[in-house]
């Protein structure tokens, strides 16, 4: 493979702890190595430009069953966006949910070089994988849902932690999956009755267990395994008024249990898109309470969360909290699709138009910002849209345009049309904090990583890591106004995916060699859980078995296993 | 205003996607730059002079320009799409999308045209001469914002599903439609001075549809209320009026559920 050297770039990186000195950076068969490790390097001149490791994105959906609904059911996001291909370019559509091809393109123009799907259903992971499969230059990852999991549901209720342990690693051996992931535990399974749970203690019908149960069991089940990432959660009231007690509650669930993981990570509980959980009051006067959020997860060290910041835009949400997006079509009238997921979860998906005019959105847009502003400690705090739910993925330069420029803010206060109500239900207005490139690294590198268990891999520039690095034409040392930091972050000038040239010159350059991350956890064997399986195939799965694992070539044509031993 | 003149010199062997047939795509250009404006068939991009002859030079604004088409257009799609200003006038027979996504200025075609013709409309008037085809002024595929503004004159038949999620705007056809008329409408006025088949206001929830002949069947979502004495364009006469479509979600003024309307002309 071809040495690279990077020279002079102003160097952004939290593992190596350098914070903008110029530094030069060597990438050889593939990871980066010391500069003295290269002997015929291609020069790359990055004087007066930014230098990052590859982004890694910890929570997005944009692959699987539900965005490919989100895509079937919108051909309008697709109207006057499509570009032809040309030259090693391929064809490309879509805004808030992009085709394969695009996502996998715009990723890599915003640096980014490894992204997490977010939620897949496991019964339908042979279709998530195909999609990441066509999803070119990004290495990813996908965390089946077990939040409203029967089997869970069944073992949990008894706290089986071992069981629960054993059919959570069969089931990632099955659907080739990354991460324990959890959305609104036992109320999705409780929206199959038309019910929801709306508190930590609200319990499922029939199975008569409570999310509290769901969520700690997991932990633990999670721990016993010693899984790369912790159980990754999205908590119950999604975007309910009032639902920030809810979401402490959740919180606190992870009090008392320690990390059990080679991997490096600290935490035992990621939340996700906790914007979306951090709301006060009631009904219409709805306000932040992002300061009580970030109290708690400043103070709390296994803990992480990731934003999921409302970026203003028309998007598409998706989400495997069914009773939630039922709510929103009733909110805002546009069209709904609900689908059922058998034993496993339910998914939904409606169209929104989150607008500067509307006095909700506007204080949703500040609740993201406040949480990153409030955060302590960036190597647990990320930035994310919960692509496409609160925007799409594609205006995280943007965010960070607003949180690293007070005057950003200020004129996108000045664009709100109910400004004053808006200020007086957020505390944005008086933060007069900005965030510089090395916050911004951590929250969109080394902090993801490390959470996913990967900081062996990304997001740092340490020799030993892959070669994923990424420059940007900005010079934190000249004078620059706040759209820069978007223009700049937004098409990276290079782009080196496991020491391929995937970017050049802001050109997409190669297709790249893209990897399905999945982890292969070893458990004692367990004849009940296996019993278990085999009984409920034979008895509600509309598939057998042979039809539902995820395998072979087809699925996963470049599969990279994290080998776990849980054994004992 | 100053003129200019396609001619329809070559066929396309495709359908030609033209979207650049506007004022405001021609304005402050010459016929020498005009001809090398994109034209799209299939996945290859061609200029506007391979098709056409062009002559004439175009205003300083759109405002300011007169585009005449003539010769065979009916393989040409997008004829007058966005424009805000100024005036086409088409010869022919024109494909689909004509005056899609219009914002303002004048569309007149001396001829039919197909599918698709002032999609998404929010101002400016189009005249139809011949026939429509289906979806007049309804919303692109998927979109829930149809014809937001503007005019739409029909002096033939219109086909199926015009006005689908109307908000806005009004929609007068002189001869018969067929099925869906209006459908999830939200406002905007259409006017059917000939026959209508079935499903008319299905999904309505607000909005205005007067049908001067006969309808086929009507939507059971839609209760007759009583008979009016109602003025349209220009016929005075006396009408009734249903309201509906009652399976839907209607917003309150004043405490009354406001409906949409379908008055069905009983007398003169």
């Amino acid at each position: 493979m071809a040495e690279y050297l990077i020279k002079n770039g102003f160097v952004f990186d939290p593992v190596l702890g350098i914070r903008g000195d110029a530094a030069d950076i060597a990438i050889k068969d593939g990871k980066i190595v010391e500069t003295s490790a290269v002997k015929s390097p291609k020069v790359i001149d990055a004087a007066g430009k930014t230098v990052m490791a590859g982004g890694v994105d910890i929570h997005a959906h944009v692959a699987g069953p539900k965005v490919n609904i989100g895509r079937n059911f919108r051909p309008e996001d697709k109207l006057f966006n499509c570009k032809p291909g040309h030259g090693i370019e391929r064809m490309q559509g879509g805004f808030s949910v992009p085709t394969t091809i695009r996502t996998g393109y715009d990723y890599a123009h915003m640096g980014y070089t490894t992204v997490m799907e977010a939620a897949m259903p496991p019964l339908y992971a042979r279709h998530t994988h195909e999609e990441m499969r066509d999803t070119p230059i990004l290495d990813q990852g996908a965390y089946p849902v077990f939040g409203n999991n029967w089997f869970v549901l069944e073992y949990l209720k008894n706290h089986e932690i071992e069981n629960t342990a054993a059919y959570i690693a069969w089931l990632l051996r099955a659907t080739k999956g990354y991460a324990v992931k959890v959305v609104n535990p036992g109320g999705t399974e409780a929206w199959a009755w038309g019910l929801n749970c709306e508190n930590i203690h609200d319990p499922v019908p029939y199975f008569d267990i409570t999310p509290a149960q769901i969520v700690k069991g997991l932990i633990e089940a999670n721990e016993y395994l010693g899984l790369p990432h912790s159980m990754h959660v999205h908590a119950n009231n999604l975007g309910t008024p009032g639902n920030y007690q809810t979401t402490l509650d959740t919180f606190k669930l992870s009090e008392g249990i320690k990390p059990n993981s080679k991997f490096g990570r600290d935490q035992v509980m990621h939340h996700t898109h906790v914007q979306f959980h951090s709301y006060g009051g009631e009904g219409f006067n709805f306000e932040s309470k992002a300061p009580e959020i970030m109290d708690y997860v400043n103070t709390h060290d296994n803990i992480t969360i990731d934003l999921g910041c409302v970026t203003l835009d028309e998007t598409t949400t998706m989400t495997a909290d069914g009773p939630f997006e039922h709510h929103l079509t009733e909110l805002n009238h546009l069209k709904w699709a609900n689908a059922d997921v058998e034993l496993e979860t339910a998914a939904g998906v409606v169209p929104f138009v989150y607008s500067a005019n509307n006095k909700a959105n506007a204080v949703q847009w500040c609740i993201g910002l406040e949480l990153g502003l409030l955060a302590k400690d960036f190597m647990r705090v990320f930035l994310t849209t919960d692509h496409p739910n609160a925007g799409p993925f594609i205006r995280y330069p943007r965010i960070m345009k607003w949180l690293m420029s007070q005057e950003a803010r200020d004129q996108q206060f000045d664009a709100f049309k109910h400004k004053d109500k808006v200020i007086e239900a957020t505390n944005l207005a008086g933060m007069d904090r900005e965030l510089d490139l090395y916050e911004i690294a951590q929250m969109t590198r080394a902090g993801p990583a490390k959470s996913l268990g990967l900081a062996h891999m990304y997001g740092g520039l340490a020799p030993g890591l892959d070669g994923d690095v990424a420059i940007f034409d900005f010079n934190p040392n000249e004078p620059y106004a706040p759209d820069d930091i978007e223009k700049a972050f937004g098409n990276a000038r290079h782009l080196f995916k496991s020491g391929v040239q995937v970017i050049s010159d802001h050109e997409i350059a190669s297709n790249g060699n893209k990897r399905t991350l999945w982890v292969n956890a070893k458990v004692n064997e367990n004849p009940q859980v296996m019993r278990d399986v085999k009984e409920k195939f034979l008895r509600y799965y509309t598939v057998t078995l042979n039809n539902y694992e995820v395998a072979g070539h087809h699925y996963v044509p470049n599969p990279y296993v994290i080998e776990v031993d849980a054994t004992q | 205003m100053e003129t200019v003149t396609l001619t329809m010199k070559d066929q396309p062997g495709l359908y030609l996607e033209a979207d650049s047939i506007t004022p405001d795509a021609f304005a402050g250009k010459k016929a020498e730059e005009i001809v090398d404006l994109p034209v799209y068939t299939g996945r290859e991009q061609h200029r506007l002079g391979d098709f056409f002859e062009v002559s004439g030079t175009a205003g300083a604004t759109p405002a300011e320009t007169k585009i005449v088409v003539n010769g065979d257009i009916s393989r040409v799609k997008y004829i007058g799409m966005k424009m805000t200003d100024g005036e086409v006038v088409a010869n022919g027979n024109a494909d689909m999308y004509v005056g899609a996504w219009m914002q303002g200025g004048k569309i007149t075609v001396n001829g039919n045209v197909d599918a698709f013709a002032g999609t998404g409309m929010k101002g400016g008037e189009i005249i139809i001469n011949g026939n429509a085809g289906n979806y007049l002024g309804a919303a692109y595929r998927g979109d829930w914002r149809g014809m937001a503004g503007g005019k739409i004159v029909v002096k033939g038949n219109a086909g199926s599903d015009l006005g689908t999620f109307m908000t806005g705007g009004e929609i007068v056809v002189g001869g018969d439609v067929d099925v869906h008329v209006a459908t999830h409408a939200e406002g905007g006025k259409i006017v059917i001075k000939g026959n209508a088949k079935r499903r008319l206001g299905g999904q309505m929830v607000e909005g205005e549809i007067y049908v001067f002949g006969n309808i086929d069947v009507m939507m059971p979502g839609f209760a007759y209320r009583e008979d009016v004495d109602v003025e349209v364009d220009g016929v005075k006469g006396r009408f009734a009026l249903y309201e509906g479509d009652l399976g839907e979600r209607h917003r309150k003024r004043k405490g009354q559920a406001i409906y949409a309307k379908l008055y069905q002309l009983v007398g003169a």
